[in-house]
């Protein structure tokens, strides 16, 4: 059985690595053509730094010592102690969440596209990791938030939330784009990004069930099915209002759906994650409009479909929990005989994660903007990001 | 000599192509252009925003020929580009001082 768990785990973690180019092109897609590469080069940044601070730090802040409510220590600084003894499972665990560590920072990059110097994002990524993932992961996963009761399968808080507002207090530090925004120049690339990141994500939420067993096998299908629910809610809602079915409906209304089924996948059963991937398929369907009623330019939506999908599901976990069909040490949602408490429980952890990650977040980009800056010259922001930043062009020929 | 110059949708270059070469043309420079006429643009919606495509893409077909010609090349261009819907293009036709081949550098009406 523990051969079984590692090969699991182990697998899991190299499908969420595959995640952010996923992600990478999910945004490069829906990017403008000059920008492309550096909307693609910021995403896999995240994946040439964070490895090697989580490894570092990361983890060991992130967990270590155990008992500890608000942040770790360093008692597996660089591994310490953390060995191949027995199945190796522990040094798994590391990597596994270490994907993750990856992914979160780089979620923010669809919010400051087009405009977001990548000498501050290279910059952002680390301290952001280490002053608001790190901790936030830390009270969910093993701290207050988690002793009070609060549950997050996959990250729906600690890690949709947490990006998802972080972006929002990015774009406020940053500022608007100069020129309007565009179509996305790249619709094949859009859905290539979102089947990777769908396919990606039953590693995310089927692999943190850190086991081969029957958690693992109903978060894989609730991964499968709240996907498929929010993609068709998004569609739906399009062809009636807008007259068409878009393929970027379908994209976002998926992505949405993985996002609201993420802090709930291993703790709803049945039917509870068609209607979870509805309601979040609707909700993020009109959220994605309210940048334009308020007027903070999050660029590529990381604002309406993360956070607000992932706040939506892990809300709804107080509804749909099921812990009787789980077996699990987790309250009732209030369809399963259970009281509010729970939902109050899971408002009180994304409160805390919100003005957390809110703050800190604007706070580190004040400093970077007092610093080193953190939006490239006019000049390079017109005549495109992938040029003025990496020398490099993604098309040849007229942008 | 002539430059004949035309515009026309691009899922008509192939039908147009065919009648030029049953036409007796020799050849045909093609670009793929955008832009608009009478027809204007269209409108994509991208997460409930609009957003105006004001170029649509067409494309251009360039030939010169021989003064001869000229009516019989507008007539197989019109005949086989036309779909009676707006935005089906135009052609027009200017005069040309001097023609040259490079390869063999005859040049006149022998270089058409």
């Amino acid at each position: 059985m523990e051969s079984g768990n590692i090969a699991w785990v182990l697998i899991s973690a190299a499908l969420v690595l595959f995640m952010t180019p996923g992600l990478a092109f999910f945004y490069g897609g829906m990017d403008r053509n000059r920008n492309v590469l550096n909307m693609l080069m910021m995403n896999f940044y995240c994946v040439l730094i964070i490895p090697i601070l989580w490894v570092a730090v990361g983890y060991s802040l992130s967990q270590t010592p155990f008992d500890n409510d608000f942040i770790g220590g360093f008692d597996s600084f660089f591994l310490k102690d953390i060995t191949v003894a027995g199945d190796g499972m522990s040094l798994a665990i590391v990597a596994f969440l270490g994907m993750f560590a990856a992914i979160t920072p780089a979620l923010i990059s669809g919010a400051v596209a087009d405009r977001m110097k990548f000498s501050a994002w290279a910059i952002f990524v680390p301290v952001w990791s280490l002053l608001v993932y790190v901790p936030v992961f830390k009270w969910v996963y093993g701290g207050w938030l988690a002793d009070r009761g609060s549950i997050d399968f996959a990250g729906g808080t600690a890690i949709h939330v947490n990006a998802g507002i972080a972006a929002l207090a990015a774009v406020m530090v940053l500022g608007k784009r100069k020129s309007a925004p565009t179509p996305p120049h790249s619709m094949p690339l859009v859905m290539i990004g979102t089947g990777i990141l769908w396919f990606g994500w039953f590693g995310f939420n089927a692999g943190s069930a850190l086991a081969a067993n029957g958690a693992a096998a109903q978060a894989f299908m609730n991964t499968f099915l709240a996907a498929a629910a929010a993609g068709l809610a998004w569609i739906l809602i399009e062809w009636l209002r807008d007259g068409h079915p878009t393929n970027l409906g379908a994209a976002s209304g998926i992505v949405a759906g993985l996002v609201a089924i993420t802090p709930a996948a291993g703790y709803v059963s049945g039917p509870s994650p068609i209607f979870i991937g509805l309601i979040a398929g609707v909700i993020c369907c009109y959220a994605v409009r309210l940048k334009h009623k308020f007027g903070y330019d999050d660029a590529l939506d990381v604002v309406g479909v993360h956070f607000v999908g992932g706040l939506v599901g892990s809300l709804l976990i107080g509804f749909f929990a099921n812990p009787s069909f789980f077996d699990g040490a987790f309250m009732e949602g209030i369809f399963y005989g259970g009281s509010a408490k729970l939902l109050l429980e899971q408002a009180i952890a994304n409160g805390a994660a919100i003005v957390w990650s809110f703050v800190l977040t604007y706070g580190i980009m004040v400093a970077l903007k007092k610093t080193i800056g953190v939006r490239v010259s006019e000049e390079s922001e017109a005549g495109g990001l992938d040029l003025a930043e990496h020398g490099e062009t993604a098309y040849h020929g007229a942008q | 000599m002539k430059l004949i110059t035309a515009i026309v949708k691009p899922f008509k270059l192939d039908d147009v192509k065919d009648a030029l070469k049953a036409a007796g043309v020799q050849g045909i420079t093609v670009s793929e252009v955008r832009g608009f006429g009478r027809q204007g643009g269209h409108s994509e919606t991208y997460r409930g925003a609009e957003y105006k495509i004001d170029f649509v893409p067409k494309v251009r077909l360039e030939l010169v020929v021989d003064d001869s010609s000229v009516d019989a090349v507008i007539a197989a261009i019109k005949a086989s580009a036309n779909t009676g819907k707006i935005g089906d293009g135009k052609i027009w036709v200017a005069s040309v001082d001097r023609l040259v081949r490079i390869r063999t550098g005859e040049e006149g009406p022998d270089a058409i």
